[in-house]
């Protein structure tokens, strides 16, 4: 017995080994490499692509983010800030658009909570903008799957125009060409769908005031 | 260009870039599996393991060597899980709890990749990727030294061994999986995901709140994620997030990559068995199933079936991102879904009845089409050889494949094989519904809730690893029984199938005559898909009919 034994033994050293060079190789030497050729040929890439102010990041262009007004004594949940155009709904972490927790409401197609959830923010997003609720797109009812989307749709953006124009004193024909300006077609002319990043246009919109 | 044309391409495209990529991978694939030459850096890893690259394996040993590696990677990652508060790079993460850790290692190992944790908020960068990833490569190369070893028992004759699994394992991780992993890498960063060991970085935001951004080595983690069928995300969006998925781009690549290998193995399937025939009936039986799938997904999202909220809303974008759509969503999502991977870049708990039903019978049909690295090509095989049987049973004579006869010995491997999973997802989901603590962890109520439970034990029992995510599995319970049915589900497999090879391998092929049923002509494409619909079907028809059919008729 103490042979067969012995060769158990053996037979798991072997394997614990060939764990050990297989950790160093693709969990060790595999991403050292791929980290260093990637901060010297894509840094701006590999650290986030980060949006700067004055040498101060103020972004990721690729993490949305809220455009909401201060908190006031008493309130819980905040208000969004009419100079701002708004992202889509956010389940990431309470009060949305929080990289440490991502994720989806995960609410079922059926489920009378989003039901009520998707008439409610229609009805809010329709007084916001003030335009009729049925013209209100989906992307601004429904919350992403990150929760961290940045993009919302051309149509939203646009129905968001007249709004931000009033609250910065901007005249509307200037911010829906900033808007245009920003719609990404597909990638290749056929992938994904068409979007405006909210980030970006935001952070432009502040610059060219 | 409108949505529909748009779609199209892009699934058009899909299909194009795999079918270029099936014979030089599948080729090559078959070239460094029955190569008798050895790298000399492959000879320096067995001398650093001590193992004999020149040993041919009989089918146990060859077992004994996957589970001995299974069992150190198990037991070296939960302690890595359990420890990593102690080493360097955990940002600051404690130390996994016990019932997390176990199911978080049995998840990897097992190249299911189920996460009952957020990766942000739990998992500090070097267990990331010198605990986790690593297991993305090794489980990946294990699935696919285990359908090498079944190919070798159709072609070798009157002997007992199988293969070298050392010697698979490390060609297939050095030869195939770390370049291709290198090369997408970069690709990625290129198109945006980030690769940096920064920890959390806090910024003020435009609107002049706090955020903190997220870092790590995630591009290297991603590409290794998807073509190694893995699915088990950087962070709890998973390939939603845009740090691991950053544009439309980056998510047609990430689905080419996670079904790239799979629809590549029926090459080298044909081409190790002498009959690239073959290889091609395999692979339309995989791309039938896949091409329907994606049809009923995307039209059952496209037009809201059978959901208020879809309706309401005006379209199916809860849980989904706006740069991907529609379209790029439900193509994700079958892929995943028939392959083992279980990345997500959309939540399937959100899709419609019809859109998550078939999600779920996806993962159901075993994983075959393509299936998992490896996993997904054995598992065909073994409706295949069921298929064979069927068809000898019609005409009343000993079947045989590939010139091996099917007798008793062999159709009770084939069967046990087909029996396991179910009986892991049955047995799995009656018990939770039946514990009214379990039950409890559903987000959403009624058929939807049962779906939730039944998903989650489809995908850890098939080593998928995806999720109706509402559910909070993160329970002792939870952790415990998902991860039994992930190592049984992984495991018990492999036993049957390494069974069969050594069954096989032992025989003296038959000549072909004109009795035997031709296995490369449309006739058996059709009746191996029939067999595999009826098969699943059959076993799994009264659950789902509790679940998404209930749902979808209400």
């Amino acid at each position: 017995m103490p042979s067969s034994l012995n060769r158990v033994i053996r037979h798991h050293l072997a394997a614990l080994r060939m764990l050990l060079v297989f950790t160093v190789i693709t969990g060790i030497a595999y991403p050292l490499v791929v980290v260093g050729i990637a901060q010297a040929a894509f840094p701006h890439q590999a650290n986030g692509s980060l949006i700067k102010d004055r040498g101060r990041p103020v972004a990721s262009s690729l993490i949305g983010q809220n455009f909401n007004l201060p908190l006031n004594k008493g309130q819980t949940s905040p208000q969004p800030d009419r100079k701002w155009f708004q992202p889509r709904p956010s389940a990431a972490g309470t009060t949305g658009y929080d990289p440490t927790s991502s994720g989806a409401s995960n609410l079922g197609p059926n489920n009378p909570d989003l039901v009520a959830v998707i008439k409610a923010r229609r009805a809010a997003v329709a007084a916001f903008d003030g335009v009729p609720p049925s013209s209100v797109p989906v992307d601004a009812v429904t919350a992403s799957g990150s929760g961290l989307d940045p993009d919302i749709s051309p149509a939203y953006a646009y129905e968001q125009v007249n709004r931000v124009a009033k609250a910065w004193g901007l005249n509307r024909p200037a911010v829906r060409k900033l808007v245009a300006d920003h719609i990404q077609g597909r990638n290749l002319g056929f992938l994904g769908q068409d979007r405006v990043n909210v980030v970006e246009l935001n952070h432009d919109l502040a610059a060219s005031k | 260009m409108n949505n529909t044309l748009a779609g199209w391409l892009q699934v058009i495209a899909l299909v194009g870039a795999l079918a270029l990529s099936y014979r030089p991978l599948g080729d090559y694939l078959a070239h460094i599996l029955t190569s008798p030459r050895h790298w000399r850096v492959e000879r320096l890893v067995y001398r650093a393991g001590g193992v004999d690259g020149d040993a041919d394996q009989p089918w146990p040993a060859y077992l004994r060597s996957v589970l001995a590696f299974f069992l150190v990677s198990l037991l070296f990652l939960y302690g890595f899980l359990r420890l990593q508060n102690h080493l360097l790079l955990s940002l600051g993460m404690k130390a996994v709890k016990p019932d997390l850790a176990f199911n978080t290692a049995a998840s990897f190992v097992t190249n299911t990749n189920w996460q009952n944790y957020s990766g942000e908020s739990t998992m500090g960068h070097l267990v990331q990727m010198a605990g986790l990833a690593v297991q993305n490569f090794v489980s990946a190369a294990v699935g696919i030294g285990v359908v090498a070893a079944l190919i070798r028992g159709f072609t070798r004759k009157k002997t007992d061994r199988v293969g070298n699994f050392w010697v698979d394992l490390t060609r297939v991780v050095l030869r195939v999986l770390l370049p291709v992993s290198f090369v997408f890498a970069l690709v990625l960063v290129a198109g945006g995901v980030i690769e940096n060991f920064h920890g959390i970085q806090s910024i003020t935001t435009i609107a002049g709140e706090h955020q903190s951004l997220t870092g790590g080595p995630v591009a290297s983690q991603e590409a290794i994620k998807e073509l190694g069928t893995n699915g088990g995300g950087f962070y709890n969006a998973n390939s939603s997030h845009p740090f691991e998925n950053p544009n439309p781009f980056t998510n047609w690549l990430e689905i080419y990559l996670l079904l790239v290998i799979g629809f590549a193995l029926p090459r080298t399937f044909g081409k190790m068995v002498g009959d690239n025939r073959q290889g091609y009936a395999i692979v339309a039986v995989m791309a039938l199933i896949w091409a329907s799938s994606v049809a009923i997904v995307t039209a059952n999202e496209l037009h809201s079936v059978s959901s208020s909220a879809g309706h309401l809303a005006g379209g199916m974008m809860e849980g989904k991102e706006q740069r991907f759509g529609i379209w790029a969503s439900a193509l994700f999502a079958v892929s995943t879904t028939l392959t083992s991977c279980g990345a997500v870049n959309s939540f399937h708990d959100s899709y419609t009845p019809g859109g998550g039903g078939m999600t779920i019978f996806n993962m159901m049909l075993g994983e075959i089409a393509p299936g998992g690295t490896g996993s997904g090509l054995y598992g065909i095989l073994i409706l295949a050889v069921v298929a064979v049987f069927v068809a000898g049973l019609m005409v009343g004579r000993t079947p045989e494949y590939l010139g091996k006869k099917l007798r008793g010995q062999e159709m009770k491997y084939a069967s046990l094989y087909i029996l396991t999973t179910p009986a892991i997802v049955l047995v799995g989901a009656g018990l939770a519904m039946a514990l009214p603590g379990e039950r409890a962890a559903m987000l959403n109520h009624g058929p939807h809730g049962f779906s939730e439970v039944l998903y989650a034990f489809t995908s850890a029992a098939n080593n998928n690893g995806s999720a109706f995510a509402g559910l909070s599995a993160n329970t002792v319970w939870y952790n415990t029984a998902l991860g039994l049915a992930m190592i049984l589900g992984r495991f018990l497999p492999m036993v049957f199938v390494l069974a069969l090879a050594g069954s096989l391998a032992s025989q003296q092929p038959v000549p072909v005559t004109a009795g035997t049923l031709p296995t490369h002509r449309p006739q058996f494409v059709g009746l191996l898909t029939g067999v595999i619909l009826i098969v699943v079907g059959l076993t799994y028809f009264p659950a789902l009919a509790l679940g998404p059919l209930a749902e979808g008729l209400h």
